[in-house]
């Protein structure tokens, strides 16, 4: 069994220079990354152990997060480089193949769509764009939510004072959600295509803010200055919402439709 | 406004980020081993467990009025 070998996939390229820009390039196993031409298309791939990557050892390997981390940067490394030179298709991660002839078949069955898809991300970029609003800073702007006339003592005062501490929270939320949403619409005007995206859970995004906007945008590398600008004129012109941004990004996010088998 | 980082340069991006990208973005094509969406989530529970039991981070019971 350990000696059985499968063909990691990481991109679909133009068939024109593939050799060239997949050059020197190390891979999840450590392996050299390699072409499996057909054709005017390409896809880069590695030649990985099942034992560490087949279905059995992806699923023994689910619980250990160092492992997908140290594998993820390995993955997005490779797509990260070969988008350097020219257009790329990421393919997501953990795809795994038989063999070369079976990458080869699917690069003759999908062609005209990878075509299609290779074109459309001509040089543009993904960018990643997190709006993360303050609720203390919105609610703030309510001031009715500080006053207590009653007094604290009583339980009936202390369930007013909470249901308007709610009321002021929501008020809060539904101020940061329009926000993101001028936000989300003024960044699409610079930008070729764009979606919001489910914001992360609030443990993974490490804050105590609200990640009221995930959003991701596919923009025109020429444009790309214009792009981070606005982001920077967008910020300083909302209060209570901060904005970061990561990119450029190969474009994982716009790739088309899942291409079924 | 936080520092724009460079994707290809700075390889400190937040795994939140990448993981949301290798994981649930990339062109889907028939392998013979692909992961399921199932077992993405699973990984994204281990990135949850990993992150709580390290961190000091409170229970989310102010989120619940609408982080989704």
């Amino acid at each position: 069994m350990s000696a059985e070998g499968g063909v990691w996939a990481y991109a679909v390229l133009h068939g024109d220079a593939a050799e060239d820009r997949v050059a020197d390039l190390c891979g999840v196993a450590d392996e050299t990354v390699r072409v499996v031409a057909s054709v005017d298309l390409a896809a880069a791939v590695g030649s990985v152990g099942l034992d560490e990557f087949g279905q059995d050892a992806l699923r023994r390997n689910l619980e250990d997060l160092d492992w997908w981390a140290a594998k993820a940067r390995a993955h997005d490394a490779v797509i990260a480089a070969i988008a350097r030179s020219g257009p790329v298709i990421p393919v997501r991660m953990a795809t795994v193949y038989r063999n070369d002839g079976r990458v080869r078949q699917l690069l003759q069955s999908r062609r005209d769509e990878f075509e299609v898809c290779l074109d459309r991300l001509t040089g543009r970029a993904e960018w990643g764009v997190k709006a993360f609003a303050d609720p203390n800073l919105l609610a703030a702007h309510d001031t009715s939510a500080g006053s207590n006339p009653v007094g604290h003592r009583s339980g009936t005062a202390y369930l007013l004072r909470r249901r308007r501490e709610l009321a002021s929270h929501e008020a809060a939320y539904r101020v940061a959600a329009s926000h993101a949403e001028l936000i989300h619409t003024a960044l699409l005007q610079q930008a070729v295509e764009g979606k919001r995206k489910p914001a992360p859970h609030p443990i993974l995004s490490g804050t105590d803010a609200w990640t009221v906007l995930n959003g991701t945008y596919l923009v025109e590398e020429a444009r790309a200055d214009r792009f981070t600008a606005k982001i920077a004129e967008l910020d300083q012109a909302t209060d209570g919402i901060t904005l970061e941004i990561t990119g450029p990004w190969p474009p994982y996010s716009f790739t088309g439709d899942v291409v079924s088998p | 406004m936080t520092e724009v980082l460079p994707a290809e340069r700075d390889r400190r991006i937040a795994l939140v980020d990448l993981l949301d990208r290798v994981l649930a973005g990339g062109v889907v094509i028939s392998g013979e081993v692909v992961l399921s969406v199932a077992d993405v989530d699973m990984v994204t529970i281990s990135l949850r467990t990993l992150i709580s039991s390290v961190g000091s981070l409170l229970p989310p019971e102010d989120y619940g009025s609408g982080g989704e």
